[in-house]
């Protein structure tokens, strides 16, 4: 089975969680997919090896730049029909606050979508979404 | 505080770069530290795949490699020993990576002032030239406690 046919597959049963299975990354993360009432969200696991800054302790900058990411492609895989994979072309990431290794979730909107290129918001928090961690803004190659 | 400039132990950058939990789990190795001037390399490998099709790193990790680079630049360029933060970080994909090949980051702080620094930096292979361009700044004396006292303050 394709990778594209398991996409196809996970969005006709409803069940986001297996797109990341046929991701090696997002297992290397601890990244799950999720979906509630607000539709599709990223959780990074809470993991003692993804600190970068061991004194305070807080969640290495690549983690967030890397969950953000992975939130705002699994976003464009989950709600519009793309022909390929998108690609990143660029992003944009603010760092907030320090971010605690403990679980940590992501959310986007799509903000625009072109014939080739979406441009995605994306937001991390910890135990509370208004007060988010790191967000992020970029542009994805749909075809 | 007041040593000459600049404070950093070239060694010490290395090893406390080297030793963060994130840059060991990815395998990830610091090349060389020098005044201003961070160089990291990672090695491909099958865990760090973002795209299963084509085998190539997740852009996840390339972020990893500059934000850490750059991080390394900002340190060596400190005229006392303080912690410091990325405030933001902006990166441009240039072209795919080779797989199984190893990427090198290098970073460079071009300016700094007594509160920000900022640098740019730049992924690559070799063979095979730039896959990868980022700009940063970070801000210095930070940052950690401040943010946790906000953390703990907020409704």
């Amino acid at each position: 089975m394709t990778f594209e046919d398991h996409i196809a597959e996970a969005k006709a049963a409803g069940d986001p969680a297996r797109l990341a299975e046929k991701v090696p990354f997002a297992g290397f993360l601890g990244l799950s997919l999720g979906l509630d009432g607000e539709g599709l969200f990223c959780k990074v696991a809470g993991d003692e090896k993804l600190v970068g800054n061991p004194t305070l302790p807080a969640l290495h900058g690549g983690v967030l730049g890397s969950l953000l990411e992975c939130a705002a492609i699994f976003l464009l895989i989950w709600e519009i029909e793309t022909p390929t994979i998108p690609k990143t072309i660029n992003m944009s990431i603010d760092y907030l606050r320090s971010g605690r290794p403990v679980d940590t979730f992501a959310r986007g909107v799509v903000t625009k979508q072109g014939r080739r290129v979406a441009n995605v918001r994306v937001e991390a928090w910890q135990e509370d979404a208004r007060s988010p961690i790191a967000a992020a803004h970029g542009h994805f190659l749909l075809a | 505080m007041t040593g000459s400039f600049p404070a950093f132990d070239a060694k010490a950058v290395e090893q406390m770069s080297g030793a963060l939990p994130f840059v060991r789990a990815l395998g990830a190795e610091v090349v060389s530290v020098t005044p201003g001037v961070g160089k990291m390399k990672l090695a491909w490998r099958e865990d760090l795949v973002g795209d299963p099709r084509s085998g190539l790193l997740h852009g996840g990790v390339i972020t990893t490699l500059l934000d850490n680079a750059s991080g390394m630049a900002v340190f060596s360029s400190l005229r006392e020993v303080m912690q410091i933060a990325t405030l933001d970080l902006r990166i441009d994909y240039l072209r795919p990576p080779i797989p199984k090949q190893d990427i090198h980051a290098e970073a460079t702080c071009y300016r700094m002032t007594r509160t920000i620094a900022f640098v740019r930096g730049r992924a690559y292979q070799e063979p095979g030239g730039d896959i990868a361009a980022s700009l940063s700044t970070f801000i210095l004396g930070s940052s950690g406690p401040r943010d946790a006292s906000d953390r703990a303050s907020s409704p």
